[in-house]
């Protein structure tokens, strides 16, 4: 694309190399607007026998080729630039997780403060923490360098101190790693990237200490002073490292790396991209989540705040038995409205885990898989709650009003009453066969509560469009809103405890055809009222309403309070949600199946007669 | 799309195989090519680095970290033992003395002027590689280890727990359908490689140990019997380190799965010859599978021909085995692969494929559900 202006690129290539499949997208201009042509897919072949990304790259290209009839490889695999009629493309990106990733292990002084700026710089350039170092960790030095000598990560960053403060601590650090002299995970033939992002004043000493064992890299201070962070400069040095070192070593990356016309991103960084431009553009607050075969990235903008964080060990596939092991058989038990031999269910979950690309057959198999990923994302969310916190360690303003208010900072920026907008992405949300599936595994492991509107990434691209947005802002946009996300609707939940079976909603909303859906719900009922997506915008029809919780339920105006709002509309719809939050299943298994039987029926989640035959 | 398909596990007569023996950091290779080699024989060796135990010396004499230098009576690159002065301050015109005794023995490694740290680094820690197989030597990497090569059976397993093993190869059940029980266990099997059928019961597995089997090759295996006998839930498919006294090669999943019969009858042939196996599994980043190795002899300069036969894909009558439910674990060959996504009873729509199935009843399958059978 070199010397090509944004106007004259009228053909995009994308791909995203995940640890599991490889997903290749192709975009045109057509009609003076960008849109999603096809998409194809294939199995990552970064792992033995291949060895070497590229051949996955190429088999993904080679379905879009087919289903696209535009010829984009020349003879000898080559990708054919620039386009010309049905031939070539003008731009080629990747983003890239397979591998495993970026693997990176942080230190930091103090463990809820450097450390967790720096954990925090990390996440957010898209890395997987091994292991976060701190002076405090409760761990002895010596362990400290046994871990940092075992894990074998692929960069290290190391924080501590704000400038002008203390340079004892840092450097102790920084002693430890060069104690450890540890080796990068992939290759030996070159030195360990090590970040140094910590008090300005200790950087001679942080030289002599580790130059000569590391590469080291030097860039400002990632918290200056205690009352601010600033994680740009290393989480933009940590992608150039990645570019450098981390993919430059993974089997065929190199080739892959000569290909593309911007740099390979790691895929979480990516989607981050984009879920922070959502919530920019439409001033809103945002989750988003992505679950893939090994691990769940859970990203949240907060009163303007980023968060991202990776649930390593929480997927679909690699890391399901994981999730297993971790919620326990009652808790997945409990989203499954059928019996299961617990000895059969274990092996099927580890059969998965062996055999990580199969995909279900059955709707058993289906119903089963879904409920794991309900629990897989409830954990992911528990994690991000607990890292997604305002600054510890900060002094706050506090007025005489908070003199009985016992938090000490460090509380959870993550509100759900303030909730805009949850978005899905990843294989079982993106993939599942009915789209109230995706709707129901979002409310469930999210508990979303008020008024809430859920999306999910049509075919999961978000990760190509977030490097694309880097590239052509409006190529990118443009394919965001009319063919990857997918309007489901929005969830209205009345926050607080259920007691007893009475009314807990009355609700009154006023459709754009001129009708008025009125009525109420009980407590433990969910009723789904249709509201849908305007055909020419291809964006969600809106609706006035007037929702009333029961008088010590709260949908974001106060306990008993009226809400009046707009509520959007969707491929699902609106769902009423009168489980109370927290949701408590019932005790009783009869009962507990026979609600999870009249929900799915009323939303329509699975083919009714074939979840009654199971 | 004929390119997507999930290569299956190896299973094969006779192959050349070469395995790298290398050490985890540069050290000496001890053996040169063209070596006769066992499998507990050393091909190469190295030394650890030691533990590293710091000392904060400023802080144990109450010293300025920059006096620190001056105060030590041993100096980096030095040899200690444990408990011997490292370093004395005198205090008070030189009337009380303090002094800091060396943790551990070994040398002095750093002395920090900024932090009043000493680094002390421990005795190193030797490190061996053994050859793993019956081979030769093919090649020699300086410093870092050898190829070992072989001619040999192979089977691939799926899943497995412990490390390499080997010992005499002995088939216990009597076909790949019957279950390996602990009744089928006695004190002749000691030492060697057993093979079982569909299943290994948590009992047969405990007997196992407690006679000195060491090594099983099993159809499946039940999770539950697996969390027990680890004592914990495998969360992520990564072994080979336990430390169980036996080793474990499941060929086919989880559950109770007959062994593939082509799998059985091979290892069957082989009964009484040397056997060669780990349980190794790692199923991401660099996947490694547990794997079952009967050494023949052979000319291991001579070329394998079937290597050069590369896998063609998945195409109409390629065999494949099912691999999830629900026909889990059957075995049939392909007649058709149409082109179109197609709605599976779960309402997926996905690429498929029909399957013939054992028995002659047809089955469309997912293609993402099949794995090719490869020898």
């Amino acid at each position: 694309m070199e010397g090509m202006k944004p106007e004259d690129i009228k053909v995009i290539l994308a791909t995203d190399c995940g640890s599991t499949t490889t997903k290749a997208i192709l975009i045109e201009q057509r009609d003076g607007e960008y849109r999603l042509i096809v998409r194809g897919e294939a199995p990552t072949t970064v792992e033995a026998p291949f060895e070497d990304v590229t051949m996955g790259v190429l088999n993904a290209i080679a379905e879009v080729e087919e289903l696209s009839g535009r010829k984009l490889l020349d003879e000898e695999h080559r990708i054919i630039a620039p386009a010309k009629d049905k031939v070539g493309t003008d731009i080629y990106i990747s983003t890239s997780s397979a591998g495993g990733g970026l693997q990176m292990m942080v230190a930091g002084v103090v463990r809820s403060m450097t450390a967790e700026s720096a954990e925090r710089a990390a996440l957010g350039a898209g890395a997987i923490v091994m292991d976060v170092i701190a002076s405090n960790d409760k761990r002895l030095p010596h362990q400290q360098i046994e871990r940092i000598r075992h894990l074998r990560p692929d960069m290290i960053l190391l924080s501590g101190g704000i400038d002008g403060g203390t340079t004892t601590h840092v450097v102790e650090l920084a002693e430890l790693i060069s104690a450890a002299d540890p080796r990068p995970r992939l290759g030996s033939g070159y030195n360990l990237p090590v970040i140094y992002a910590g008090n300005s004043e200790a950087r001679p000493a942080i030289k002599e200490t580790l130059e000569n064992k590391v590469a080291l890299d030097i860039v400002d201070n990632l918290r200056p002073v205690l009352e601010r962070e600033n994680l740009l400069p290393a989480r933009e040095k940590i992608h150039d490292l990645f570019m450098e070192h981390v993919m430059a070593q993974a089997p065929g990356y190199g080739r892959l790396m000569s290909w593309t016309d911007a740099p390979i991103m790691p895929t979480p960084g990516a989607v981050g991209l984009i879920i922070k431009t959502i919530a920019e553009l439409e001033d809103i607050e945002v989750v988003g989540v992505d679950i893939g075969g090994a691990t769940t990235d859970v990203f949240s903008v907060f009163q303007e705040t980023f968060n991202r964080t990776v649930s390593a060990n929480l997927g679909m596939s690699y890391s399901v038995s994981n999730v297993f092991a971790e919620t326990g058989v009652p808790n997945v038990m409990r989203w499954v409205p059928f019996d299961m031999d617990e000895r059969d269910l274990r092996n099927r979950v580890k059969n998965k885990m062996i055999r990580p690309t199969t995909i279900p057959q059955s709707l058993k198999e289906l119903v089963f898989e879904q409920a794991i990923a309900k629990e897989a994302l409830r954990l992911a969310f528990i994690q991000h709650k607990n890292f997604a916190t305002v600054l510890k360690g900060v002094q706050q303003q506090r007025t005489i009003a908070d003199a009985f208010d016992q938090q000490v900072g460090g509380q959870t920026l993550v509100n759900m009453m303030d909730l805009n907008m949850l978005i899905g992405s990843g294989g079982v949300l993106s993939h599942a066969p009915r789209r109230q599936q995706a709707a129901m595994m979002l409310i469930d492991a999210f508990m979303p509560e008020g008024v809430t509107r859920l999306a999910v990434d049509s075919i999961f691209m978000m990760p190509q469009l977030g490097v694309l947005s880097t590239l052509h802002e409006k190529a990118a946009t443009e394919v965001f809103n009319k063919d990857c996300l997918i309007h489901l609707g929005t969830c209205v939940a009345p926050a607080g405890e259920i007691k007893g079976s009475g009314q807990v909603l009355e609700y009154r909303i006023e459709m754009p055809g001129g009708g008025v859906e009125e009525g109420s719900i009980n407590a433990m009922e969910m009723k789904l009222i249709k509201l849908g997506i305007d055909e020419k915008t291809n964006l969600p029809v809106k609706a006035k309403a007037s929702l009333t919780p029961a008088k010590n339920l709260d949908l974001g105006a106060g306990k008993g309070h009226k809400v009046t709002t707009d509520v959007s509309g969707g491929v699902v719809g609106v769902v009423l949600d009168g489980r109370g939050r927290p949701y408590a299943p019932a005790d009783d298994k009869k009962v507990r199946v026979e609600n999870l039987k009249t929900w799915m029926a009323e939303l329509d989640i699975y083919d009714k007669s074939a979840l009654e035959e199971l | 799309m004929a390119h997507a398909y999930t290569p299956g596990l190896k299973v094969t007569e006779k192959t050349l195989l070469s395995k790298r023996r290398i050490l985890p950091l540069k050290g000496e290779v001890v053996v040169k090519v063209g070596d006769k080699v066992s499998p507990d024989d050393i091909v190469a060796k190295t030394e650890l680095p030691g533990n590293v135990e710091p000392m904060n010396v400023a802080n144990i004499l109450g010293v300025p970290p920059e006096d620190v230098e001056e105060c030590m009576t041993k100096k980096i690159g030095e040899e200690v033992e444990q408990g011997e002065v490292i370093a004395k301050s005198k205090s008070f015109f030189g009337l009380f003395t303090s002094t800091c005794k060396a943790k551990i023995g070994g040398k002095i490694e750093n002395i920090s002027s900024v932090t009043g740290q000493v680094l002390l680094r421990g005795e190193p820690i030797p490190v061996t590689v053994k050859a793993y197989l019956k081979g030769e030597v093919t090649e020699v990497i300086p410093q870092e280890g050898v190829v070992v090569t072989t001619w040999g059976s192979f089977a691939q397993g799926i899943f497995g727990i412990g490390g390499e093993t080997h010992g005499e190869l002995k088939v216990v059940s009597p076909d790949s359908r019957t279950i390996l029980n602990d009744s089928d266990i006695n004190d002749d099997l000691k030492d060697k490689i057993i093979v079982g059928g569909s299943l290994v019961t948590a009992d047969a597995l405990k007997k196992a140990i407690s006679v000195g089997v060491r090594g099983i090759v099993v159809g499946g295996f039940n999770d539950k019997d697996l969390r027990d006998f680890l004592g914990y839930d495998l969360g992520v498919a990564i072994t080979g380190n336990e430390e169980k006294g036996i080793t474990l090669v499941v060929t086919e999943g989880f559950g109770e799965i007959n062994m593939a019969e082509h799998t059985y009858n091979l290892l069957k042939s082989k009964e009484g010859q040397l056997a060669c196996i780990h349980g190794a599994t790692q199923i991401r980043a660099g996947v490694i599978r547990p794997e079952v190795v009967i050494p023949l002899e052979g000319d291991v300069h001579a070329k394998d021909e079937k290597v050069a036969v590369a896998s063609k894909g998945l195409e109409v009558g390629s065999p494949v085995r099912v691999i999830r439910h629900p026909y889990f674990g059957v075995i049939g060959e392909v007649t058709d692969l149409p082109s179109p996504l197609q709605k599976l009873e779960s309402e997926s729509m996905a690429r498929v494929l029909e399957v013939e199935l054992e028995g002659g009843k047809k089955a469309i399958i997912p293609r993402a559900n099949v794995e090719l059978l490869e020898e």
